[in-house]
């Protein structure tokens, strides 16, 4: 299955990205988000991150996965390359999402070749078609 | 949707449904078509709808579709009924340009221009994920937020005369750092002092072509050939974080079932919450101000190592082109304060107002408009029409009409790198694909935006520079 796609947008980044279940539809848009900035398959798996985020409803909660990404980035020199283990549990009111995030530290061995400033929620679309699911986000770039 | 043609270069949407204002574009034949071709004018009849929305939504020459509002929109609100909304400033708080003059020619610094950008380069931090130069305790980082500028040359980078000319002097005195979130402060350490990637950049200019020789006087532009210097970008991670934060702090207060669009989430500008963006929003501003204060020192120190002096080298202003200020416009006949939300539109005031530089009192304040890489910048002068027009607004740079995809499949950096060598402009940068994804032809006609600026009064052309150096992020 396509993991992702770069859809055309005149001044940001627009993606959706697909998954048999939303988990893995989630994990596609953290690729499809790196995909922007760095070459997430050519980066060495080497350390992991684990990651929690929660969210009022779905779409807050794939805003703030997304946004773990940047954070990790930004601080901590983190590109992401895999991510594994993603699990999303409903609770009373809130989602609540736990993944582990694989990749290397940027340092003069990767290319960045694009700056995502931040996720939003324009155009968001968190949708379940009869073959999986589908999410679409566009990013401030 | 209704458009109608006012004149040449104004169209407006005549208030229908929600909308209690109608909304006002400002463009050509040719840019309307832009802006019909996304989602900029339904963008612009969304702020139309905003409780206490005042006269109109505007749209600048440059508008294109944002979030919530558009990308060169204009909107003030009262301040007792009216909002204010992240979504109206933008992800980039206190993204701008300042602009140096000097007193070299082209000529002067022609045999030096290699090791100029070269110099810069290394003194500048650059790119995505390139940390800054100052390693910054969070107590420091607020104390930057609250001052701004000021911070900057308190602590040895540049002169008290930047700060005279900058918007707000370099500081917005309303700044509250004690709500920046932790996660803004930990984006805000490594990344102050540093110019960012995508569309900022740092170019080394020569003047072209002079329009109102009075006026480049008394901005400090003297003579075609002239070297300046242009340094475009903004609060980096810091601001970004900010406004997520309080996109989702609202969603959280108020809730998002009745927009039609989740990024137009606003707080009424009275409510604890309004009040609370609008203080950290100053702050992410100061924290934009100081950036660029430290990246002109390091310019200026360049400029001495390599051309044995910063001869004549002084700031022409300082300008904010995303941000929301509460300041003074005539509304039916009648002075009020409000609070304008400038989102890819640069502040535009004409002559005598208070909050101009002395200097720039009797001529209107300078506009710094810059081109797509390796094309024309302009300067143009503020003007006391634009207050009625736009409320002292006027576009903020060419605005783009390619996507970064579709830049990157047309385009090869290293070729891009190649055809400005041949027209004279070095180019520096962190890395090809970036290059290509800024090349000019993924842009608007920077001429025709500010041609259109011209001949609706919303600034007026003063001068017109071209690169000679550029350095991107």
């Amino acid at each position: 299955m396509e993991r992702y796609r770069i859809l055309p947008h005149v001044a940001d980044g627009k993606f959706r990205a697909f998954g048999a279940t939303r988990e893995e539809a989630f994990a596609n848009a953290g690729l499809a988000t790196a995909s922007l900035m760095w070459d997430w398959w050519a980066i060495k798996a080497l350390r992991s991150v684990p990651v929690a985020v929660e969210g009022r409803d779905l779409e807050q909660l794939l805003y703030r996965f997304l946004e773990e990404v940047l954070y990790l980035f930004e601080t901590k020199n983190f590109l992401l390359a895999v991510v594994e283990d993603v699990s999303i549990e409903e609770g009373e009111d809130v989602f609540r999402l736990k993944a582990v995030f694989w990749g290397d530290e940027a340092g003069g061995r990767y290319e960045i070749f694009g700056a995502v400033k931040a996720v939003t929620y324009n155009e968001m679309k968190i949708e379940r078609g009869c073959d999986g699911w589908a999410v679409q986000v566009v990013v401030d770039m | 949707m209704e458009l109608r043609r006012v004149d040449d270069n104004t169209w407006e949407i005549p208030a229908h449904g929600r909308m209690t204002v109608p909304a006002r574009i400002y463009a050509s034949h040719k840019l309307v078509e832009y802006a019909r071709g996304d989602s900029t004018l339904e963008q612009a009849r969304n702020v139309a709808c905003l409780p206490g929305i005042q006269r109109m939504s505007y749209v600048m020459p440059d508008a294109h579709q944002g979030y919530g509002f558009p990308i060169g929109g204009v909107a003030a609100f009262d301040l007792e009924t009216g909002i204010i909304s992240p979504g109206g400033v933008g992800y980039d708080i206190n993204c701008g340009v300042r602009l140096l003059r000097t007193d070299f020619t082209a000529e002067d610094v022609a045999g030096k221009r290699k090791e100029l950008l070269a110099e810069i380069f290394k003194e500048v931090p650059a790119g995505v994920g390139k940390g800054g130069v100052t390693k910054l305790s969070a107590g420091v980082l607020k104390e930057i937020l609250v001052k701004g500028a000021p911070w900057a040359v308190e602590n040895g980078y540049g002169t008290a005369d930047d700060l005279l000319m900058t918007e707000e002097e370099g500081r917005m005195k309303d700044a509250d750092a004690g709500r920046i979130s932790p996660r803004a402060l930990e984006r805000g350490i490594p990344q102050l002092g540093t110019l960012g990637a995508g569309n900022h950049f740092l170019e080394i200019q020569r003047v072209d072509r002079i329009f109102q020789p009075e006026t480049a006087r008394a901005f400090g532009i003297e003579a075609e050939g002239q070297i300046l210097v242009m340094i475009h970008c903004g609060s980096r991670g810091l601001g970004h974080q900010v406004a997520s934060d309080y996109i989702q702090a609202m969603e959280s207060a108020f809730g998002v079932r009745d927009l039609p669009d989740r990024e137009l989430i606003y707080a009424p500008i009275g409510s604890a919450m309004g009040q609370e963006y609008y203080r950290s929003m100053c702050a992410a501003v100061n924290y934009a101000f100081a950036n660029r204060q430290m990246i002109a020192h390091w310019v200026r120190a360049v400029f001495e190592k390599v051309l044995g002096s910063s001869r004549g080298m002084r700031q022409i202003y300082d300008v904010c082109h995303n941000v929301a200020k509460v300041e003074t416009h005539v509304v039916a006949g009648r002075e009020k304060k409000l609070c304008v939300h400038r989102k890819g539109a640069t502040r535009s005031f004409g002559p005598g107002r208070n909050e101009l530089p002395q200097a720039y009192k009797a001529v209107g304040q300078p506009v710094i408009i810059p081109g797509s890489m390796g094309t024309a910048s302009y300067v143009l002068a503020g003007t006391a029409e634009a207050e009625e027009l736009s409320f002292g607004s006027t576009a903020h740079g060419a605005g783009r009409i390619m996507s970064r995809h579709e830049a990157t499949r047309r385009f090869r950096g290293e070729r891009i790198r190649d055809e400005l060598a041949q027209r004279g402009i070095e180019l520096r940068a962190t890395g090809w694909k970036g290059v290509a994804e800024e090349a000019s032809a993924a842009y608007k006609d920077v001429d025709e935006v500010v041609r259109v600026s011209d001949e609706v009064g919303l600034g007026r052309l003063v001068a017109r520079v071209v690169p000679v150096g550029v350095m991107k992020g």
